[in-house]
């Protein structure tokens, strides 16, 4: 549909509805509310990556003005409090399940990284608690820390149920296939890869207020969640045994999420839990140190890899044999991230006849690891996309030609991969070409010469990815070892007065679903946008939702809003016939109104919502008044995104500094709603990937400290590190649901880590350099062009 | 934050007889109150200084004297400091981001002397002299060691003098974290020769370069600096760059401070 | 404790807080204006900027009690009625903000920013906004907001 055809409905770059709330300072976050009464938790956290806990000695703190409570993980398991459980796990090479250790809320016995949990300090203001924390006296024996991800199975083993560190060691795909693939090869290209750790920086930090009502038994937890439904889930039912009917779970404006927000976290659970015992609310809101130190990290992967290709420059098979870290404990996602998420993304948009990966998860005495933004899909991505680059460079062929022979072509959809995953459908060409357009890749030779004849080297990158998003049918993650179903509901409910109010189990952290999904039920019933409010977030006003990731909220969470639409207008379109004594079948809906074949009769939609609470003349023998239709829409397919990015930096050799000074990119995401917010969309994606390949990277020193703890040296990608993305689409329609969609949030920050490195390789290239590591530093760079320099003198 | 007492001094003798009873000066704040928020320092009292009196830049002819107080933002937008020490004026404007700029003081940066701070490469640079209740500071007298400085414990820093100097430079290479100087580097030719100050790298804080200031004062351009050592055992060495990559900046930025004067 | 007093978007306020509170927290939690942010704890994210006596500051590196007497001026206090800043309607306009959570001191610094300099250049506005960071839009759409807002703003 093209782009702003119908005013303000589906495919118009409306303007955001949610927008005057946070321009205006209205928004409202968890740290903005407050409850009578409330009193305040600090953390005191692990200052060691590993050691046992042999004291605590509270009496002092207890006694410091202020204090109501100092809890501590022997309190916790007197109380028989569970911990955050993980949600979904595989099955091993050689059959077993998963090692999955206990995690309490608050450590008992032992810490396993900086930053856990040690002792929760109440009281009537958060700088009494704070003043306490400092008397209380913890007595460690501090044990080997286990920080080197390569070496993690040697090291100390963390916990008693993890043999060698080892949580699970996951295979997908027919290894006897690729061997004989690689073996048979007139070409193996081999590579190793490290996909640097990243710390999410939603720029709001978590936070969570509790409040327990005597009166009815009954708990509400405010708390920055990308999915409440499942956070009431995990913490009603797995940690403090509430009853899901007496815990409500609102996530009210949330400041971005990009996965670090979908885990229940022990935080929430102690302020849940303290809330009760102390029969008053209490409050915890990170500071931006504990975010560094305990919000779940992301990425973190080894991965060896293996390509064979033929004497024509085929590819016949792939072989990745992947560590990946896991981190101290298991959280929600991070048995799926690296496996289910990651593994059959292998065959990315390419012709593979065999694929065979290992993935390993390994403990370490680091925070846990989860999914952040793109969640397996950027390290599949990544190393897949790296190779390519290399084989091409190996063979000595355009690396936009090596990627084009190797597609899938367009007729051969669906296409089923070794690993896996059936593609419905997907274009890969197109996006190519328009991005090569785009970015004029055939003038990129002139542009090369000119940045030389400055001293500097420029280079230009691809990226062509696919993801598999809008996770996830509930059947094939079943399968797969989820421990919930992925499906999202909806209910659209029209009041008398023909407004519209939407229930979403989806979370809106930034995405603008206020707006996009508002454009579908505008555009379906033929009413206003400004008569249609999105709801969402409070576990007492949703039916129920699995929140917001992996790309899903459109695909899913939208699917659902228009079968819940479909559903309210089938039954309008029975009042309409009634009311105009026509048979059902001859009624048309179009427009916001319902018409009959051949006559000028017509309704409008307003007038069948009052008909429905006004049901004076209405079909009672066939129908219940009201217009209220809720549908759950549990998708056949995950959708699959695609498309191509592509880097073009410029690189000082005196210094080494990277400068981005181009970025042209082309993605089918299917059809666009809202292309305003896709737009926005991919541009906040590459930026995430930018600051990966460039920018970010959490490092633990060999003790186990996290040194990169605060932005003084965690490095943010600020506005004058990027440039302006040109950006663009092409549009294969999603096949199984029925708007068509595939999903937005993850693709930038999937594609575009490797165009970048492939960028600054191919700047270097000329000087023999092959490799480059992320996050591409200006140091890496200078020492890179240094050695081949010496190397070549030599 | 640990509990503190605010209390505004009203001149430098009221400063510096609350500081006499214990009291940490605040100026803009921008370092200290941050270290505060992280429980790192925890002063009984505060003296603020802002209504000493000690802001304002003034002609003294051959030089410009800049009081304690005098934000970045007004350094870098003064048309006298424009004029008289473009540099300074450039490198005042270069500092932090806005805010900082907007609060933070000459005098605050001088005293903290942070290793990777801006304004002691020009304090040194440009050979200036730190003014306090006491006495006359020289610019290489002053700076003594990271986070260290010549001050007494009960002395503080009124104002910081520049000599006018046209031909001078300051480029910074930030830290791309925290946008601090990885490596400063302030040139400047003056009367008495080529002064160079390092910021950002050494591990005793900002220093200055004879070998490249007597290759400049042989021949003030950018080539000269070819093939000078930078000792790399004497720089920092972090996760944000070693201690040979700093070396190698401190020539390769003092070159470009070089060919911008 | 410490009397203080301020003019707040414009109104005279009087709060006798602990003298080690913050400007911010004398903000959202004396005087329950909670549009102004925190989010982080070294003074380099920029959600917490607010226009003390119409210049942008860190309003988690000031000490309340510094502010005494000041005009201070918050993203509540910069809407005419029902009527964004040009600034906030440019934002709008350009979907400069998506989670809205550093978008109150972003708003902020940017028209401090187009105060000092009526006709920024692209440049300038990414250097200019080195004090905020934004996690969520890449800037492409902050920079085409700051460029909007200045040219509504009347440069």
């Amino acid at each position: 549909m093209p782009e702003g055809s119908i005013k303000d409905g589906i495919g118009a770059s409306v303007r955001r509805k949610e927008d005057k709330r946070f321009l205006t300072g209205s928004g409202r976050y968890t740290a903005d509310i407050t409850r009578p009464g409330q009193l305040h938790v600090h953390f005191i956290r692990s200052v060691h990556a590993h050691a046992n806990i042999k004291a605590i000695r509270k009496d002092a703190a207890e006694a410091a003005e202020g204090v109501v409570a100092i809890f501590t993980g022997e309190d916790v398991a007197a109380d028989g409090i569970g911990g955050p459980i993980c949600g979904w796990v595989v099955t091993n090479r050689d059959g077993s399940p998963t090692n999955e250790p206990p995690h309490p809320i608050l450590a008992n016995g032992a810490v396993r990284y900086v930053g856990d949990h040690v002792v929760a300090v109440i009281a009537e203001t958060l700088e009494q608690a704070m003043d306490a924390a400092e008397l209380v006296e913890i007595e460690y024996e501090v044990l080997a820390p286990v920080v080197d991800l390569a070496n993690a199975g040697s090291g100390p083993q963390i916990h008693e149920n993890v043999p060698g560190n080892m949580y699970f060691d996951f295979e997908l795909g027919d290894e006897a296939a690729a061997t004989a693939a690689l073996e048979s090869a007139a070409t193996v290209v081999e590579l190793e890869v490290r996909n640097n750790r990243l710390i999410p920086n939603a720029m709001e930090p978590r936070a969570a207020l509790a409040e327990y009502d005597p009166i009815d038994d009954s708990y509400t937890l405010f708390t920055t969640s990308q999915n409440p439904h499942l956070t009431r889930l995990v913490i009603g039912a797995f940690m403090l045994s509430i009853p899901e009917s007496k815990l409500r779970v609102v996530a009210p404006d949330v400041g971005g999420g990009f996965g670090s927000k979908i885990y229940v976290y022990p935080e929430e659970a102690v302020c849940t839990w303290a809330s009760k015992k102390l029969q008053r609310p209490v409050k915890w809101t990170a500071d931006r140190s504990e975010s560094f130190l305990a919000d779940a990290h992301g990425r973190d992967h080894i991965n060896k890899v293996r390509m064979a290709l033929d004497k024509d420059n085929r590819i016949t098979g792939l072989r990745v044999d992947t560590v990946a870290n896991i981190g101290s404990y298991l959280s929600a996602f991070s048995v799926v991230t690296p496996t289910i998420l990651h593994a059959p993304l292998l065959s990315g948009c390419y012709q593979i006849p065999a694929i065979y990966t290992n993935v390993k998860g390994m403990a370490t005495t680091t925070a846990p690891v989860d999914a952040y933004r793109g969640a397996g899909r950027p390290e599949a991505t990544y190393l897949l996309e790296r190779v390519m680059d290399t084989a091409a460079r190996q063979v000595g062929m355009d690396p936009a030609a090596f990627r084009r022979m190797n597609f899938i072509p367009k007729d051969a959809f669906p296409y089923q991969t070794p690993v896996a995953l059936q593609y419905d459908i997907g274009d890969y060409e197109p996006p190519l070409d328009k991005a090569l357009e785009m970015i004029d890749y055939k003038g990129f030779e002139a542009r090369r010469a000119e940045a030389a004849s400055r001293g500097k080297y420029r280079g230009i990158g691809l990226s062509s990815y696919i993801e598999a998003c809008g996770i996830a049918p509930s059947a094939v993650a079943g399968a797969l070892g989820a421990r919930v179903g992925l499906y999202e509901s909806a209910t659209v409910r029209v009041d008398p007065t023909g407004t519209v109010n939407v229930f979403t189990g989806t979370h809106s952290h930034g995405q603008g679903h206020d707006t996009t999904f508002a454009q579908i039920v505008a555009d379906k019933l033929g009413v206003d946008i400004g008569s249609v409010e999105i709801i969402h977030g409070d576990s007492d006003r949703i039916p129920f939702g699995m929140g917001s990731y992996g790309s899903r909220s459109l695909a899913v969470g939208g699917a659902a809003i228009a079968k819940a639409v479909d559903k309210v207008i089938e039954k309008s379109k029975i009042i309409a016939a009634h009311l105009m004594e026509a048979a059902d079948a001859d009624v048309v809906f179009a427009d916001g109104k319902f018409t009959v074949a051949g006559t000028d009769n017509e309704k409008g939609f307003g007038e069948i919502a009052l008909a429905a609470y006004v049901p004076h003349n209405y079909p009672h023998d066939r129908l219940e008044p009201g217009l209220e239709e809720t549908a759950f829409y549990d998708p056949l397919n995950f959708t699959y995104p695609s498309g191509t990015h592509i880097a073009e930096v410029e690189i000082d050799p005196s210094t080494g500094v990277v400068e981005l000074v181009d970025w042209a990119c082309c993605d089918d995401f299917g059809n666009l709603i809202n292309p305003m917010i896709v737009e926005g969309q991919v541009h906040g994606g590459i930026a995430q990937g930018v600051g990966q390949a460039l920018l970010e990277n959490a490092h633990y020193d060999e003790t186990g400290q996290l040194i990169t703890a605060s932005y003084m040296d965690y490095c943010m990608p600020r506005a004058d590190d990027l440039p302006n993305f040109k950006v663009d689409y092409t549009v294969t329609a999603c096949t199984h649901n029925d708007l068509g969609v595939k999903g937005c949030g993850e693709a930038g920050a999937i594609a575009s880590p490797p165009a970048l490195i492939n960028a600054v390789i191919d700047a270097l290239a000329p000087l023999g350099v092959t490799d480059m590591s992320m996050p591409a530093t200006p140091e890496k760079v200078w020492r890179a062009i240094n050695d081949a320099q010496t190397e070549a003198a030599e | 934050m640990h509990h503190t007492t605010y209390v505004r001094a009203g001149s430098t003798d009221d400063a510096v007889a609350r500081m006499a009873d214990g009291g940490q000066l605040l100026a803009g704040g921008m370092t200290l109150i941050p270290t505060m928020k992280q429980r790192l320092a925890s002063p009984e009292t505060l003296v603020d200084l802002a209504g000493c009196g000690l802001a304002g830049i003034e002609d003294e002819g051959d030089s410009i004297r800049i009081g304690a107080m005098t934000r970045h933002a007004d350094v870098a937008g003064s048309d006298l400091v424009q004029t008289a020490v473009p540099a300074l004026a450039a490198l005042a404007g270069g500092i932090g981001d806005r805010q900082v700029r907007n609060r933070g003081t000459i005098g605050g940066s001088v005293a903290n002397n942070d290793p990777s701070a801006c304004y002691p490469a020009a304090v040194l640079g440009l050979g200036g002299t730190v003014h306090t209740n006491k006495r006359d500071i020289a610019a290489d007298d002053f700076f003594t060691g990271m986070f260290e400085t010549a001050l007494d414990e009960d002395e503080m820093i009124t104002a910081v003098s520049f000599p006018k100097t046209g031909k001078a430079a300051y480029v910074k290479f930030p830290n791309p974290a925290s946008r601090y100087a990885m490596v400063g580097v302030f040139v400047a030719s003056g009367a008495d020769g080529t002064r160079l100050a390092v910021t950002g790298a050494g591990s005793d804080g900002v220093f200055r370069h004879a070998d490249m200031e007597a290759a400049l004062d042989a021949s003030f351009s950018a080539d000269s600096l070819d093939g000078i050592a930078v000792d790399a055992d004497e720089m920092i060495s972090d996760i944000h760059a070693s201690g040979d990559y700093r070396a190698h900046l401190v020539r390769e930025i003092a070159k470009r401070a070089v060919a911008a004067c | 404790m410490t009397m203080v007093n301020l003019t707040l978007n414009g109104k005279q306020v009087s709060a006798d807080v602990p003298d080690n509170t913050l400007l911010v927290t004398f903000i959202r939690e004396t005087m329950g204006l909670t549009g102004t942010h925190v989010g982080c704890d070294t003074s380099q994210c920029g959600a917490c900027v607010v226009h003390v006596d119409g210049e942008s500051q860190k309003s988690c590196t000031m000490l309340a009690a510094a502010a005494e007497g000041a005009s201070v001026t918050t993203i509540e206090g910069i809407a005419n009625g029902d009527s964004l800043h040009p600034m906030q309607q440019a934002f709008h306009e350009n979907h400069g903000l998506q989670c809205g959570f550093c978008t109150p001191g972003m708003v902020m610094s940017a028209i401090e920013l187009v105060q000092d300099n009526p006709n920024p250049s692209e440049a300038e506005i990414r250097e200019g906004l080195e004090g905020n960071i934004c996690r969520c839009t890449g800037y492409h759409n902050i920079v085409k907001s700051v460029q909007a807002g200045a040219k509504m703003m009347g440069g």
